[in-house]
């Protein structure tokens, strides 16, 4: 049914409706409303779960590992430093292959301190082995959810993912956003089956000790892994615009794309301006286009490499920065391109919640066409002197 | 598509009534977005709130710079803020305001002043703004009816608290009506 | 060691290690001494030390390294490191 909602209050209804066992989770902004409106469900058990409170982001997911190891369905919520406090406990879930999900709702990192939104936080965890999909808008905020849970209780992956979308941007904008009902999520989403689990009765451990002669071959499982997600993350999204007619089945997804000369790459909300400035500058007579990645782990590289081989220059947006180096989206695409002659130029956007108007894209492409990239837009003069 | 950019100070209600009227257009038809900027979350502080109406889906995510409608809160504002930057030719400004307007108003833009803290002291009791703003917002832009307006009120306050609320936004309503 | 999904294991496999063969000093408990205290029990890293019938201690030289805490430990002087004939 299409109701006006908050973002927020969008994906709590949604996670509900995955039927969690588990939720525990620490509030932090701008996050805050998912888990109170959770909270409050369990608490007039509108939904058959174990709400743990707890004393921190750290505990919130060690919970959450536990409950998973001991054979439940869990969520998490969090964001920007809260994702930084867990860092340790990320690990741990993908090496225990434990199919938690939890939604990122982005936010910058301090210092300086910032609630606003760029993708710091959930790119700082790239190498954790979560699965990582972006959202741009709650109406794929919400469906994504369902994905996830199909997609990280899949026994050929079995590993944790993140749903991530922007801070504030989303989760606390208003806007129209299809629900599924409890019989369709269930239509979808089957209950839970752990692939093993901690039972007194039938004792096992989780997340052992592995020697040197060891260790490589369990990080190279994981790997292998999170890229066979590239083939179910297809599967469950198909299926899920099979039954709701809203599909998913792109890891990437092209607006405008064909006969486009020049493509922007984007993740999140950014995707939804970009597609704005896209019409605009379509009728101007520019051939642009949008490369949107949803998922950013796995990394869709030959499919990126396929969407882009016909455009003469390549313009991402990171919403974030490997300080230091360049974007991380950038990096990617550099990657799967490698061997062509397409430019690729990196813009750091949006960092700590600068706006992003259309006339901004304009300027990018501008940028790119002038071969002019690997740069912070739109900085304030006085750091440039 | 029509933008609407709400001025308030924190505490005055801006953000919900971004939210509501989003949420009466919705009802009536329309797709619609709404949100905040946030900035220091501080009783007082200069706030604004946002709201975009069309007959199709809303992509765009950057606030609003070229408003069609602005509304007005607190008109002290108007010292600090530039609340009419960047409105359209023929955009309709709100202002919540005692006295008559004697400060320059672009060219183009139609002043409504009501004075919507009487209003909400006599209809609610407080000097709460937003619903008595909403309901001459109703009037002025025809963006949304009143119908839908108050159930959207009736959505979000319980009992008494959304009948004086849907009171303050009729008496608004009625007077930007007569006026016109 | 297989390679179980999750870094996962079975209980149980550790008996299959016989550090037994680590030793150079075996502890010979002098019964006739003993008071049954059960501190050299507590003590035992390996958990080795058992009880025979008559609740007396009896190591379990499978798994007993031979690192001597129970002789230093114990209060009766009940036991004695002798060096392993190897």
């Amino acid at each position: 049914m299409l109701e006006i909602t908050e973002g927020s209050h969008a994906v709590a209804d949604a996670v509900g409706k995955c039927r969690p066992q588990v939720i525990a989770a620490y509030p932090i902004t701008p996050q805050t409303h998912i888990v109170e409106a959770l909270a409050e469900m369990v608490a007039n058990c509108e939904i058959d779960a174990e709400y743990i409170t707890v004393e921190s982001e750290f505990s919130a997911l060690s919970a959450c590992l536990g409950a998973s190891a001991a054979g439940s369905r869990v969520y998490s919520a969090t964001t920007s430093q809260g994702l930084a406090l867990m860092f340790e406990v990320c690990f741990n879930c993908a090496g225990m292959r434990l199919p938690v999900v939890m939604s990122i709702v982005n936010r910058a990192l301090g210092a300086p301190l910032s609630i606003w939104n760029d993708q710091q936080d959930s790119i700082s965890l790239r190498d954790s082995g979560w699965l990582q999909l972006y959202a741009e808008d709650n109406q794929e905020a919400t469906d994504l959810h369902y994905l996830a849970y199909r997609v990280s209780e899949d026994h050929s992956i079995l590993l944790p993912s993140f749903v991530c979308f922007d801070g504030f941007i989303l989760s606390h904008t208003y806007e129209p956003v299809d629900t599924l009902t409890k019989e369709q999520a269930d239509s979808y989403l089957p209950p839970f089956k752990p692939f093993q689990r901690l039972d007194a009765a039938d004792p096992i451990s989780f997340g052992l000790f592995a020697a040197p002669d060891y260790y490589m071959e369990f990080r190279y499982e994981i790997d292998q892994a999170a890229k066979k997600a590239l083939s179910v993350i297809p599967k469950a999204g198909r299926e899920f615009g099979e039954l709701f007619g809203r599909d998913y089945s792109g890891l990437v997804e092209g607006y405008r794309m064909d006969d486009a000369d020049c493509a922007l790459v984007a993740m999140g909300s950014i995707c939804g301006t970009v597609k704005d400035a896209i019409d605009e500058m379509r009728d101007a007579g520019k051939k642009v286009g949008l490369l949107k990645i949803r998922s950013f782990r796995p990394f869709p590289a030959e499919e990126v490499k396929k969407a882009l081989s016909g455009v003469s220059r390549v313009a991402v947006l990171d919403k974030n920065i490997s300080l230091g180096s360049k974007g991380a989206v950038a990096l990617e695409i550099r990657d799967a391109l490698y061997g062509s002659q397409t430019p690729v130029y990196d813009y750091i956007i949006a960092l700590g919640g600068r706006d992003v108007r259309k006339k901004d894209i304009a300027r990018v492409v501008s940028l790119a066409e002038e071969g002019k990239g690997d740069l912070f837009y739109g900085l304030r003069d006085e750091v440039l002197k | 598509m029509r933008e609407l950019r709400i001025h308030g100070r924190g505490g005055q209600g801006s953000v919900t009534a971004a939210e509501l009227i989003a949420v009466a257009a919705f009802e009536g038809g329309m797709h619609a977005q709404a949100f905040p900027a946030f900035g220091v979350e501080r009783r007082g502080a200069p706030v604004q709130a946002f709201v975009r109406f069309d007959n199709k889906k809303i992509r765009l995510r950057s606030q609003i710079y070229e408003p069609d409608y602005i509304i007005v809160q607190d008109s002290t504002l108007i010292r600090d803020v530039n609340v009419f930057q960047g409105m359209k030719e023929g955009g309709i400004a709100i202002i919540n305001t005692e006295k008559a307007i004697s400060y320059p108003v672009p060219e183009g833009v139609k002043v409504i002043a009501i004075d919507a803290t009487s209003i909400a002291l006599q209809k609610i009791g407080l000097p709460i703004t937003n619903t008595a703003l909403m309901g001459a917002f109703a009037a002025a832009s025809g963006e949304i009816d009143f119908a839908a307006l108050e159930d959207a009120v009736k959505r979000r306050f319980k009992g008494d608290l959304a009948t004086k609320n849907i009171a303050a936004a009729r008496a608004a309503y009625d007077s930007v009506k007569g006026a016109a | 060691m297989a390679i179980g999904t999750g870094c996962s294991a079975r209980p149980g496999k550790s008996r299959n290690n016989k550090t037994g063969s680590w030793r150079v000093f075996r502890p010979e408990f002098v019964h006739e001494k003993c008071t049954s205290c059960g501190m050299c029990r507590i003590i035992c890293p390996e958990g080795c030390i058992g009880e025979n019938e008559e609740g007396l201690p009896v190591p379990d030289y499978d798994y007993c390294k031979g690192c001597g805490l129970c002789a230093e430990e114990c209060p009766s002087e009940a036991i004695e490191m002798k060096k392993e004939e190897k």
